[in-house]
């Protein structure tokens, strides 16, 4: 597969499986309202799935849900973030909050892209993102300054996601290589705005940046936590049970 | 849903389409004014129905009640000169 075709197909993982995760609060959501409102999230990130996953595919003939259905984990490039189980609603809102900012960066600048397909997918997708921030911001604010469990469990929340954000903003061979033709987007780029704005975000909501010394990476290699192979189980289980089967 | 008790209610207006009013569509329940604006995106625009939302508590409503429609409506029952079709235009206006 070409270059822009692994990008596409990376970037393509990210929004699946992330997409699947809000899935999964579909009808267990504190109230009514908020099981809708993250069921219209995890449905733009699918949107956004296909898109992506069906340009991967039209480098090498392969279709979305060959894509989608048929790799094992270690093929999937997903950022390790997104496949992180769900936790309580404040772990699934800090980590929604924290990549909202993170993807406001990235597809304000993959609109830039040269690749014109990638470039419109990133257009269609800031759209998104600037509504989805607006709703986790408003969250991690209200949880931050709601009452004293709310905060505990956003503050135990960030703690636990900020070993994972070190890997939103580093790049590897292909990314370095598609930057350089002005195609993929330089994430290290992106780290200052993404830690000024969070930063001042979590202050404000009477948190802590956490000083988390660790950090994990590997999605990008296909070198997942122990969850991801749980989510493929479920996410693939009826194409492995009946192949070809289709609506 | 234990929690919806601490949520106040809201009413919802949609507005189809630029040059139409805003419409009643529903209500629900969210902790504030932003919130519930956001809520009604999710909630009732989902498939595009909208351009215009307005929210309001449901409490700063105040409503006619069931009790007051003797002395509400039923009045209007027998004024038929209330309406321009009860009177007969002059020959000479053509056009009204």
């Amino acid at each position: 597969m070409s270059d822009i075709g692994l990008y596409a197909r990376r970037l393509g993982d990210d929004a699946l499986i992330l997409g699947q995760r809000l899935c999964e609060w579909c009808s267990n959501a504190p109230v009514l309202e908020e099981d809708l409102a993250l069921a219209n999230t995890a449905l733009d990130y699918l949107g956004r799935a296909r898109l992506l996953l069906s340009y991967a595919g039209s480098f090498d003939g392969k279709s979305e849900d060959e894509l989608a259905y048929l790799r094992g984990e270690r093929e999937f490039e997903n950022l390790l973030l997104m496949e992180l189980p769900n936790g309580d609603f404040a772990f699934s809102m800090a980590r929604q909050y924290l990549l909202d900012v993170y993807e406001g960066g990235f597809f304000a600048a993959l609109a830039q892209s040269s690749d014109e397909q990638l470039a419109a997918i990133a257009g269609k997708a800031a759209k998104e993102v600037a509504y989805h921030l607006r709703r986790s911001a408003e969250w991690l604010r209200r949880l931050g300054l709601g009452t004293d469990e709310s905060n505990a469990r956003t503050q135990a929340a960030l703690d636990e996601l900020w070993g994972y954000t070190a890997e939103l903003f580093e790049m590897d061979a292909l990314e370095e290589r598609l930057a350089a033709a002005g195609v993929a987007v330089d994430r290290r780029a992106l780290e200052a705005d993404w830690r000024a704005q969070v930063t001042r975000a979590i202050t404000e909501a009477g948190l802590q940046v956490p000083e988390t010394a660790w950090s994990v990476r590997g999605g990008r290699e296909g070198v997942h936590t122990e969850y991801l192979g749980h989510l493929l189980s479920e996410l693939q289980y009826l194409q492995r049970a009946h192949p070809g089967l289709s609506w | 849903m234990s929690n919806r008790n601490m949520m106040p209610l809201f009413e919802v207006f949609v507005r189809g389409k630029r040059g139409l009013d805003h419409i009643h569509v529903g209500s629900l329940h969210a902790h504030d004014a932003e919130q519930a604006l956001e809520y009604a995106r999710d909630t009732y625009i989902r498939r595009g129905e909208g351009v215009s939302i307005w929210v309001v508590e449901s409490k700063h409503i105040h409503a006619s009640q069931e009790s007051d429609a003797q002395a509400f409506y039923d009045p209007m029952d027998d004024k038929p000169y209330r309406h321009a079709t009860y009177y007969t235009l002059p020959d000479g206006v053509d056009n009204m």
